[in-house]
């Protein structure tokens, strides 16, 4: 049995069609679901900004940090979001090392995705210092104080160069990648200002042959350099717990079950936004098929598994250890009084997605998008655990306290939505959010005509 | 590459044909022509004959670079210029400094591979001078340069409508 490559684009497309298709969004005016979903987002926006203004003014006081729980909501948060940075940087980097051809009709919306997690996480830290006005103190600079020095052994030291670099270095790529869709945008405009606008953004860029011959190899280096660096990325935040002598942080599996549970938390967000994005835009459902739904299903489902491995095996490792602090935390942990969070975590990262065993429901659009819901609610859950069971209650039963959650926790976690959403609804409307010029090339993927592609 | 002065360019509204032609114009010892096309084409490069981008030793060097950077700053910060005892740990902890020169040798990678791409490419370029909209949708040209060698604007014409152009045009300015 010969098995037939899947076509990648559907529809028999020509290629002025994707030209027209893709570009479409961006040359025409918003619909109604749309601008109401936009409206909503935009005010979570607000609210958000109303909130962290009010933190900013009062003090981090206001959030349930105290001692002994000196980390909360904001630095969950901010691994949540760079989390689900990874999978963008995954589809967009690695898959394309990997010559995987499905990825190139995803990869601009989970790249964006990326850049927009990141600029959201990238908050937190910053407001997190309690004085963000004094947060240029974190980049060595030379200044009159000595000059005196960041503490370069510090992993919190090493999260502000990685999570930089990743963001430098995730919109070059980003950007560098639509220069060719923007000259697209900028010859079909018939109107002078959207002329103007995308051929600046385009930055003249021609399509000749010489400049294409570079700008596949500065796309395959970038990819190259992407992929090192996001496994870079959440391993150095790993290190912010890890290289801590903190029972339930100071252990050596954290880097890979990091990443893991980084990739596993990315693609579930890349499966409730192009569910979403195929409801709003359905000339799209040609170029993001079922199919591509399907691949990254499965790769939710394997990648739930690999951190379910990591939570059985980090229990293993507690009860061999003989470590008695190490045992009573992880004991404490699934029966202690967050309890409740350890069992939700379980749930929906490593129960729920076993669903997609079955083909028919890794290929059904409403089984997936709320498995993908479960799976962000999980991996949130996933942080808040590992940063509040550990450290609520630590050696000394007299330093122990749990959390004091409050109205402003609650606040920030739903509003660093507003200001994802936000973004991410802005980019669909002015950015190319499939790429054309990668597209095109793989027209012909498993067409009887012409599949030796 | 020639700037601002005329040529000929053949407009083709399919892929084989454009490297045809390409082949073509380079078996007739033209050498400066160049095709435009909305994407990559990978038969193309060989068509015409282009060299490997150099960009890998740009990005090489720039990596290399970075990480002397980052090696050189952190252990120059924290052993010489203020050297402060944390934790016991020595002044030189070169593990504790790996990620540090980690990151600066990508980002340094990064930004100069990217810096080279733009001047290879002359890029940003302002008001690119353009042949035909559609060359970034869905057709493909050839254009080859007045000052080409062998460049004779009616044989060029002849070949290009024999190999299959839609439309061969004189460009006053590319």
């Amino acid at each position: 049995m010969i098995l037939k490559r899947k076509q990648l684009v559907l529809g028999d497309k020509t290629l002025k069609d994707i030209s027209d298709d893709i570009c479409a969004p961006v040359e025409s005016f918003p619909g109604k679901g749309w601008v109401i979903m936009f409206l909503g987002a935009i005010t979570l926006l607000l609210f958000y900004l109303m909130i962290l203004g009010y933190i900013i003014a009062k003090g981090m006081g206001l959030l349930g940090v105290n001692h002994p729980n000196g980390w909360g909501t904001m630095i969950i948060t901010f691994v949540f979001w760079i989390g689900i940075g990874h999978a963008g940087t995954l589809i967009s980097a690695v898959l394309f090392l990997f010559r995987q051809k499905w990825r190139t009709s995803v990869a601009r919306t989970a790249e964006a995705m990326t850049v927009f997690a990141v600029m959201t996480a990238g908050l937190f830290p910053l407001l997190h210092t309690g004085r963000p006005w004094l947060d240029l103190w974190l980049f060595p600079y030379p200044n009159q104080r000595g000059p005196l020095w960041v503490n370069f052994r510090s992993p919190l030291l090493w999260d502000v160069f990685a999570v930089s670099t990743y963001a430098t270095v995730s919109i070059c790529f980003w950007y560098i990648g639509m220069v060719p869709d923007f000259a697209t945008i900028k010859d079909r405009a018939k109107n002078k200002v959207r002329r103007m606008i995308y051929g600046a953004l385009s930055l003249g860029w021609r399509g000749t042959a010489r400049n294409w011959s570079h700008y596949e190899m500065l796309y395959l280096l970038l990819a190259g350099l992407s992929t090192p660096l996001v496994l870079s990325v959440h391993t150095i935040v790993s290190f912010d717990f890890a290289v801590a002598t903190l029972p339930g942080w100071h252990t050596t599996i954290f880097p890979p079950y990091f990443v893991a549970g980084a990739i596993f938390s990315g693609f579930a967000m890349v499966v409730t936004l192009m569910t979403l994005v195929r409801i709003g835009f359905p000339a799209f459902k040609d170029y993001i098929t079922i199919d591509h739904m399907e691949v990254m299903n499965k790769i939710i489902m394997t990648t739930g598994l690999l951190v379910g491995y990591a939570y059985a095996s980090e229990f293993f490792i507690a009860w061999y250890s003989g470590n008695i602090y190490e045992r009573y935390v992880f004991i404490n942990r699934a029966f202690g009084p967050y309890g409740w969070s350890y069992w939700i975590m379980i749930a929906c990262n490593t129960i729920i997605p076993q669903i997609f065993w079955f083909r028919r429901f890794r290929r059904s659009i409403p089984v997936m998008f709320v498995v993908s819901i479960f799976v962000n609610i999980g991996m949130w859950f996933e942080r808040y655990v590992i940063t509040i069971t550990s450290l609520h209650r630590d050696f000394l039963p007299s330093s122990w306290g749990n959390y004091a959650w409050s109205f402003y926790d609650a606040a920030v976690l739903f509003g660093s939505f507003g200001l994802f959403l936000t973004l991410f609804l802005l980019y669909l409307r002015v950015f190319p959010a499939v790429s054309i010029a990668e597209v095109k090339p793989v027209l012909n993927v498993g067409r009887d005509d012409g599949g030796h592609h | 590459m020639a700037q601002n002065q005329g040529g000929m360019a053949a407009i083709f509204l399919d892929e084989q044909k454009t490297v045809a032609a390409a082949i073509r114009c380079r078996e007739s010892g033209l050498k400066k022509f160049d095709a435009i096309s909305p994407y990559p084409i990978h038969a193309m490069e060989e068509a015409i004959g282009i060299k490997r981008s150099p960009l890998p030793y740009v990005a090489f060097v720039g990596g290399l670079v970075g990480m002397v950077v980052g090696l050189a700053f952190t252990i120059w910060t924290s052993a010489y210029d203020w050297p402060i005892n944390v934790g016991g740990k020595p002044f030189v902890s070169l593990p504790a400094f790996i990620p540090i020169v980690f990151e600066l040798t990508i980002l340094f990678s990064a930004l100069s591979s990217l810096s080279a791409f733009a001047w290879f490419c002359r890029l940003p370029k302002i008001d690119p001078p353009m042949i035909d909209p559609d060359l970034s949708s869905h057709k493909f040209a050839i254009y080859v340069p007045s000052d080409d060698h062998g460049y004779d604007a009616n044989k060029l014409e002849q070949m290009f409508k024999e190999l299959g152009a839609v439309e061969v045009k004189k460009v006053a300015v590319y």
